[in-house]
């Protein structure tokens, strides 16, 4: 009995990371084709190229764990960018427009998310509903306050978030990292995080539980909200930026890393690690295959094809 | 006559468990083989092999003494074998008829002939003695008219062998009596039938020959005329159970609840009290607004008018949080429904109603988290590898105390137990009987519902009785007789067809 227990559970850490080992695989194989692929330098800019969309990922992760979605990152991306550049652009001392810029695109993510909350909660229309108006009005909206001209000019230090460098680690690389850490101990070590998961596997039995279930998935949103935001400042200020059509089909690539990440789209079940893993997997893809010289629209057959070779990985286990 | 199934060395592991250990049935034509046992005996985990749900490690499969291999469902279907499970298997948004016809619907040229499937539904419907509208949707009918599109759905196609799992569950007596009539109809055609059932009663009613399992074996294999009710429960427990009820010694305090004239859209005006140790049983048919009574104390339902005191302090309910955190325990009819988390593990799903207790600063304290769990999952003898065990793997019984482990760890001083042995055996019944009194003897308030008179009867310090949402009648201990309460249960009787 005890050692099929050991047996069990072997097989269990195994499948957790066999995303993990498809990395690894990955890697291995593109280090064969380039020299270049395995230096400290092109991880790093793999990490960089990853960052914006693994960020919200991370917010992503908890939006799905509650069997909910939301479509309205990419858009969000664009409008907190355009209101982050155009309040850092009012002639004001420089930390303060910038902290002011950074401030406003964030309470606007908690503001979005919050709206899609009430009416997931209070007006029970389903989430893709809810979300993909949000992403349209958000859209929308960037376009209608640029009248479609980008944002310029903005103050060199701006552009620090986005291009600068901690100890030779790119600064959207650090906050990514930080996001994910933080992510990962609020869904597995809090009160919080135990009740997305119980909202996610049986929302019922959840609010039968004592759970204020209503406040759980209006938290969820309000979080990928404003990690979506927080993208969108670090693209903002990659781009030195703000452009209406920033973060065009990000959540697309974003719900493809959790879910190849392993998350299932009818809550309950997930990880954060999972989700790093995922939008890593498709970053190297996406990277090696540049190296490689392959054609962008060759590549977006292969790394599609990718997506569903792991996903069918999952199932196949689970099976 | 010959056998048409013989189920041989049958063979089924799961991860940490041996859920089926050489397992040998026969089934002869017209015949009704019974299959009893403990929840975890392995019955379930049988019909789903017999089905072809889920494939079995070794053994044989003979229909007709010949050797049968199928691997899914429709397969089985197709040899005439159909199976009435447990848990519902029929489509909510779609008709009765739909759902009686669901994968052999009735076609005209291209198109569905509904006409005609609806007219064949409401004979078989009628055959079972039922008056139920087939065009109505699944989601809009009783529990027990659910149940039975379940029967008619089984019975209407090629059938051979017919297997119910647990079918009288959610029934009233005059419902079952009318699926026994069906099923002696079936005999006479000479259908083989394997049936299920916790409820023995039942078992000597109708059975020709039983089976019981234990842990995965044949413990016992008999004609029923050679068998009595307590040798049965001997070989499904492995040993002798004393009294059926235990006796409780717990003494009356002050009055811990009291309702005043509460009413919500599905109750009306309900007044009672309930003491400190005491055992309240709630009677009433299905429909009569007993679930709908506790969920409103509870703060499951609106309440629209009346007042909720604790202690003799009035208390204001809006959710079931609040009515946590004021010392009120629920454990729902449906635990699969309303109860489990089938993602999270044995102690997740216990510690999740007390979190706030087990909790080091912002994060959950895992060891006493995992310490506090492993007391309750030792103390209700949850069967199991361990706590981190998911859910979703345990048999029915030890699903419901890993429920009822949760309401434990809150500490509640008022526990409300929803139907608590519905689709459980004896053994842990008597378990949950014992804990009960327990419970009361700590000075606890008890409510029960249960829809099994003897059960509620025996366990009961008073018993109320509801009918259309109202109570209609409070019963002492001495005074209480099944006739009684069935009267009360049934007071607006022009009405009473639409409560069951």
């Amino acid at each position: 009995m005890q050692g099929e227990i050991r047996r069990a559970k072997l097989v269990e850490i195994i499948s957790e990371f066999s995303i993990g080992l498809a990395l690894v695989a990955e890697i291995i194989l593109f280090s064969q084709f380039s020299q270049y692929f395995f230096t400290a330098e092109n991880l790093l800019n793999i990490s960089l190229q990853a960052s914006i969309t693994a960020i919200i990922a991370a917010g992503m992760t908890f939006v799905i764990l509650t069997a909910g979605i939301d479509l309205s990152v990419g858009s969000l991306v664009a409008f907190a960018g355009i209101l982050a550049t155009s309040v850092i652009k009012i002639d004001l001392p420089v930390y303060l427009g910038l902290s002011l810029g950074i401030l406003t695109a964030l309470l606007f993510g908690v503001f979005s998310g919050y709206i899609a909350g009430i009416f997931v909660t209070r007006f029970k229309i389903t989430p893709f509903i809810v979300t993909l108006a949000l992403m349209t009005i958000w859209r929308g909206a960037s376009f209608v306050y640029t009248e479609g001209r980008p944002i310029w000019d903005l103050p060199e230090t701006f552009s620090y978030l986005g291009g600068g460098r901690i100890i030779g680690v790119p600064v959207p690389t650090v906050i990514m990292i930080i996001v994910f850490i933080v992510s990962h101990i609020v869904l597995t070590k809090t009160r919080f995080g135990r009740y997305v998961y119980a909202v996610g596997g049986n929302l019922e039995a959840a609010r039968l539980a004592g759970i204020k279930t209503n406040k759980i998935l209006i938290s969820v949103y309000i979080i990928s909200g404003v990690l979506s935001a927080l993208s969108g400042i670090l693209l903002a200020s990659r781009i030195n930026s703000g452009q209406p059509n920033a973060g065009l089909m990000y959540e697309l690539d974003v719900i493809a890393a959790v879910v190849v990440g392993g998350t299932s789209l009818f809550g309950g079940r997930g990880t954060i690690i999972g989700t790093f893993l995922g939008a890593m997997l498709i970053a190297v893809l996406r990277n090696g295959l540049n190296l490689m010289n392959v054609g962008s629209y060759v590549q977006q057959v292969i790394v599609g094809s990718v997506i569903l070779l792991a996903v069918l990985l999952d199932q196949l286990r689970k099976g | 006559m010959n056998n048409i199934l013989e189920m041989r060395d049958i063979v089924k592991k799961y991860p940490g468990v041996l859920a089926l250990d050489h397992v040998s049935i026969d089934l002869k034509a017209g015949d009704v083989h019974c299959l009893v046992g403990e929840n975890g005996a392995g019955k379930s985990t049988l019909m789903k092999i017999l089905s072809g749900a889920v494939r079995k490690d070794s053994g044989e499969i003979f229909i007709d003494s010949k050797k049968t291999e199928y691997n899914s469902p429709s397969e089985s279907q197709a040899l005439g074998i159909n199976i009435i499970y447990q848990d519902f298997k029929l489509v909510p948004e779609l008709s009765a008829a739909s759902n009686i016809f669901l994968g052999r619907e009735l076609k005209e040229n291209f198109f569905l002939n509904m006409k005609e499937m609806n007219i064949k539904a409401a004979e078989i419907i009628s055959q079972l003695g039922e008056d139920i509208d087939v065009t109505l949707p699944v989601n809009r009918l009783s529990t027990a008219e659910r149940q039975m599109i379940e029967i008619a759905k089984a019975i209407i196609g090629n059938v051979k062998i017919l297997a119910m799992d647990e079918p009288t569950a959610p029934l009233t007596s005059k419902e079952i009596n009318n699926l026994f009539n069906v099923i002696k109809k079936l005999k006479e055609n000479g259908v083989g039938i394997i049936y299920i059932s916790h409820r023995l009663e039942e078992i000597f009613e109708t059975g020709n020959h039983v089976t019981v399992l234990r842990d995965g074996k044949v413990v016992h294999s008999a004609d029923m005329k050679d068998v009595n009710k307590d040798g049965l429960i001997k070989f499904m427990v492995g040993r002798e159970l004393a009294n059926e009820y235990p006796v409780n010694n717990a003494v009356k305090g002050k009055e811990i609840l009291k309702l005043d004239k509460l009413s919500s859209d599905k109750i009306n005006d309900v007044s009672f009290s309930l003491h400190h140790g005491e055992v309240l049983g709630l009677a009433g048919l299905v429909g009569a607004g007993r679930s709908e009574l506790v969920r409103a104390v509870f703060g499951a339902d609106k309440i629209n008018s009346g007042k909720i005191y604790i202690d003799n302090k009035e208390v204001k309910i809006n959710s079931p949080k609040e009515a946590i955190d004021a010392g009120i325990a629920l454990l729902t009819e449906d635990r699969n429904l309303l109860g489990l988390f089938m993602n999270l593990s044995i102690r997740e799903n216990i510690s999740i109603s007390s979190l706030g207790k087990l909790r080091r600063g912002v994060f959950i304290n895992r060891e006493t988290e995992t310490f506090e769990t492993k007391l309750q999952f030792d103390k209700l003898r949850i069967k199991a590898p361990s706590v981190e065990t998911s859910v979703e793997s345990l048999s029915g019984g030890n699903r419901q105390k890993v429920v009822l482990a949760r309401w434990l760890e809150t500490n509640a001083d008022i526990f409300i137990f929803d139907e608590p042995t519905a689709g459980i055996d004896v053994g842990v019944k008597f378990e949950i009987y014992n804990l009960i009194n327990a419970l009361a003897e700590q000075g606890k308030g008890i409510i029960v519902i249960s829809s099994e008179l003897p059960e509620l009867i025996g366990i009961s310090d008073r018993i109320i009785v509801m009918c259309e949402g109202r109570i209609t009648g409070i019963l002492q201990r001495s005074e209480v007789s099944q006739e009684k309460i069935l009267n009360l249960a049934t007071k607006f009787s022009s009405k009473v067809k639409n409560a069951g």
